[in-house]
């Protein structure tokens, strides 16, 4: 009896013992990074683009693309597709990588990536739908070989989709229905990428490393972390100290302060000193030109002259982020940026400028209020709007309220609920509001995009929220989408164009870039991707659609400290 | 006894009915549309967008008239369809509430069940005894008008942070996957232990100020002084004192549900504890009507089932509702 139950006992022991081995993360195999998801894990649909964010790596550690892009260097890098190329001015040809599989074993082919874009001809909720307007068929030529008829490509919108549509395998998608395509969970995911699925919970994604990985025969890459934990933080505040004590390898949160505990050395940022992160998109303050006085382009500028950006810089963000260029163009696709027309028609903060523009203009102090009055008389009061909570915006748009305010303009400061500015914002019964969707991307044309998003409908979803109607501007944003993506004088002749429009009509105001926050501890992974010489140089981070522009890259380079 | 419970039950679904519809009306209320705050991650072009709104529309069912939609409402509840979550697109709501119920419960039970038995417990204890009096009777009114939430971030930041004792997010471990051992049962319960502390302690100190009070007054009573005069032993006085003192505070703890649970929901956010608290946090910011309503609706349907369980309490532990039920049948 008493042999029994010790038996019983050890054999409890074991399992236990047995399991924790399992499920307990070695820490020198494990990856901890946090700053991507904003919610628990929901999805991990390849073609629900938006919501990725919480189950980042869905596309980029295991579905992949036909092409990777390095936007610091501006360069393509090669990755499901071994090359392509425009065979004609309407042709593209694909040559699709051999020797690479699916991690249920079977081989990746031509068929996966002719299937994949012809799931967004199928369904019209399909993101890259609208494609099939300019696209007009995919010919297998063989098994590697494909190719892509257009009837007029939109070569700068082709060059984006190359890096941002995820292959999937068709043997498991073909028999789906429309329903499970657009709103499937797509639980247990198979791709051809460098990690699997693990597991997840509320608040974490955990990925393990695919040991069958194409690229490691292929291109003698290997990823580093055995296992990667992608951490929800409920708030920054968590994210910070985690990160200082190690308990996080690479934080992509907003931290404000981060400059003062980047030059103590409790975090490393991707620059040593200012403005420490890799800018990664711009905050653009819209104006809604179908309201007076903003319908004004001398009132527009004037704005833009008024604006104090060096307090947004240096006091909203401590130095973390870097004023704009008058043309909101990001710094890695600076080459696009005329420097004669910024030089002639470009603004910059100046106050007595702005009140002379105004008074020019007409706008006048009638009643001795302090603030000017509209050309017929009547007050303006206006206001500035960005999500409550958003603590960094709420600090700038004050600067903004109070640097307009200064030389005379009546503009104050709003802060709605995320629901409700959202809705002001897309159907544009704002005055004035922040908004920061112009990223990084292969070509100005996506910024553009955003900025004179065009035709002018009820809602305005996701770009020109001030409705600036230019006919003459559109159709230049149009012309460049049309030009091939190696034709740089050609884009740079319509950029310009593009910019000495924006620039006198000043329809929307770019302030600042707003970074790419990343902040790393070195204790347990080093070399992280930084500014300095000995470092790889890729974008250090994990958010969604920025695995194939260089994060997975930068996990092919990190090494163990010693 | 029939009568009473059919008569309760009839209460109890007309306030069920009258819930879920106010739970359904609210969210609708709420500016902004949310699936146009979903598309509003996707950056397409202004054609393809159009396109997306109006599918994603129709999957929501938010193209029919708003009455439509309060029937379909009404007709998906019973067949136990909650719809899909915005927020968390496409997940069902149901799935997303199951998988954080089971830390609610967790959560909430001990804490309300311990609170309660303990705060009572000691309370009578301290009653008429001098320093306990002088010292536990501050303490509980302290702790009693304590907000959950404060309560909460104090705790975090003096044993979390300071201390380092206890870990300030999540369910478990972020080094582990959930498995069957002593060292994952360990980190569970030490990630509990905050929320748990932060919900007993303010609820403790009510009971026990509650508790005190009754047991002064139920000593004053006639028959505690006959006892006494008899001779009967201070324990048996003060059971007997107990046993009606602890009425009341059964029907407090029935009308104090609906305040627990919304302490656990802000408690929930403090520590980041994935429960239902959260979600409907993330629900609200991202205007995600079928979410809230189903947040709502468990919240609902957990705080009226805990009210007619302490219905049937109420009978077993008081014998003069018995009575006066057999009065009303005879």
């Amino acid at each position: 009896m008493f042999k029994k139950i010790t038996l019983l006992v050890l054999l409890i022991v074991f399992l236990f013992s047995g399991m924790a081995f399992a499920q307990v993360y070695e820490r020198s195999e494990t990856l901890y990074v946090s700053g991507a998801a904003w919610g628990p894990a929901s999805d991990w649909n390849p073609f629900i683009a938006w919501s990725k964010s919480n189950t980042t790596g869905t596309i980029g550690l295991v579905y992949e693309t036909l092409f990777m892009y390095d936007p610091l260097t501006d360069e393509y890098i090669p990755w499901l597709a071994e090359r392509g190329e425009w065979v004609s001015s309407n042709v593209y040809e694909l040559k699709v990588r051999k020797g690479v599989r699916w991690s249920d074993g079977a081989m990746f082919t031509a068929d996966d990536v002719k299937f994949t874009f012809e799931v967004g001809k199928r369904f019209p909720a399909i993101w890259f739908n609208s494609m099939w307007n300019w696209l007009d068929e995919i010919v297998k030529v063989n098994d590697y070989t494909l190719q892509f008829n257009f009837t007029e490509p939109l070569y700068q919108e082709w060059g984006n989709n190359l890096y941002n549509i995820a292959i999937v395998p068709e043997h498991l998608w073909a028999d789906r229905t429309e329903e499970e395509v657009t709103s499937g969970i797509n639980e247990n995911p198979v791709g051809t990428g460098a990690y699997l699925y693990d597991t997840h919970s509320e608040d974490r994604n955990v990925w393990v490393k695919n040991d069958n990985w194409w690229a490691t025969d292929l291109l003698g890459l290997e990823v580093a972390p055995k296992r990667i934990v992608d951490i929800r933080c409920a708030s920054n505040n968590i994210a910070l100290g985690m990160v200082i004590k190690g308990e996080i390898d690479l934080s992509n949160n907003f931290l404000p302060g981060v400059a003062t505990l980047s030059e103590k050395g409790y975090v490393e940022t991707y620059y040593p000193e200012a403005p420490y992160m890799i800018s990664v998109n711009t905050a653009i303050l819209f104006l809604n030109t179908t309201k007076k006085p903003m319908d004004d382009p001398a009132f527009r500028k004037a704005m833009a002259f008024a604006i104090n950006t060096d307090d947004i810089v240096n006091i909203a963000y401590a130095g973390i982020v870097k004023a704009s260029d008058p043309t909101g163009i990001l710094p890695t696709m600076e080459k696009y940026v005329d420097k004669d027309v910024v030089a002639e028609l470009g603004f910059s903060y100046d106050p007595d400028q702005a009140r002379k523009i105004l008074s020019d203009a007409g706008y006048k102090d009638v009643d001795k209020d302090g603030f000017v009055e509209a050309k017929d008389g009547s007050k303006i009061e206006l206001s500035v709007t960005c999500p409550f909570g958003w603590t960094d915006w709420m600090e700038s748009i004050k600067i903004i309220a109070k640097s307009c305010q200064a030389v005379g303009i009546n503009l104050q400061d709003k802060t709605p609920d995320y629901g409700a500015w959202n809705t002001a914002l897309t159907s544009g019964t704002f005055d004035m509001t922040l908004n920061n969707w112009a990223a990084m991307s292969n070509t100005p044309w996506t910024v553009y995009n955003i900025m004179f998003r065009h035709p002018i409908i009820e809602t305005m979803g996701s770009g020109n929220f001030g409705r600036y109607d230019n006919a003459e501007i559109f159709d230049l944003v149009d012309q460049l989408a049309k030009i091939p993506a190696d034709d740089f004088e050609g884009m740079k002749a319509i950029c310009s164009q593009i910019q000495e429009i924006q620039l006198t009509e000043m329809p929307m105001i770019p302030l600042w870039y707003n970074g790419l926050w990343a902040q790393v501890n070195n204790s347990v992974w080093t070399n992280w991707p930084s500014a300095t010489e000995d470092t790889p140089n890729y974008l250090p981070c994990t958010w969604s659609g920025y695995w194939q522009m260089g994060g997975l890259l930068m996990l092919t380079e990190l090494e163990l400290a010693k | 006894m029939k009568r009473y419970f059919g008569r309760k039950l009839f209460i109890y679904m007309l306030t069920f009915f009258l819930a879920v519809t106010i739970d359904w009306l609210i969210p609708r209320f709420m500016p902004g549309n949310p699936v146009q705050t979903m598309l509003s991650r996707v950056s397409v072009r202004a054609e393809a967008l159009e396109v997306m709104y109006g599918y994603y529309t129709r999957a929501f069912g938010l193209d029919v008239p708003i009455w439509q939609q309060y029937l379909n409402f009404w007709n998906a509840l019973f067949h136990g369809d909650l719809g899909t979550s915005v927020y968390l697109f496409p997940q069902p709501v149901i799935k997303v509430i199951m998988r954080a119920v089971p830390y609610d419960i967790f959560l909430l039970l001990p804490a309300i069940l311990l609170s309660f038995y303990a705060g009572n417990k000691f309370g009578a204890f301290a009653a008429r005894t001098k320093w306990l009096d002088n010292t536990v009777l501050p303490l509980g009114y302290i702790l009693t008008a304590t907000p959950y939430m404060w309560l909460g971030i104090l705790l975090a930041w003096s044993l979390g942070i300071v201390a380092g004792i206890f870990p300030i997010a999540g369910a478990y471990s972020f080094t582990m996957a959930p498995h069957f051992s002593w060292v994952f049962i360990g980190s569970v319960l030490m990630h509990w232990f905050l929320p748990f502390a932060s919900l007993f302690l303010v609820q403790f100190g009510g009971w026990s100020i509650g508790m005190r009070n009754m047991i002064i007054y139920e000593l004053e009573a006639d028959y505690s002084h006959y006892l006494e005069a008899l001779g009967a032993p201070r324990k048996l006085v003060r059971r007997y004192a107990f046993r009606n003192a602890i009425l009341p505070q059964i029907t407090g703890l029935a009308l104090k549900f609906g305040v627990i649970v919304a302490g656990a929901l802000v408690t929930e956010v403090v520590f980041s504890y994935p429960g239902i608290g959260y979600l409907i946090l993330a629900a609200i910011q991202n205007q995600d009507y079928f979410l809230i309503q189903g947040c709502f609706l468990f919240i609902i349907i957990g705080v009226l089932l805990a009210n007619f369980a302490i219905d049937i309490i109420y009978v077993i532990v008081d014998p003069r509702t018995r009575i006066g039920m057999a009065g009303e049948t005879a």
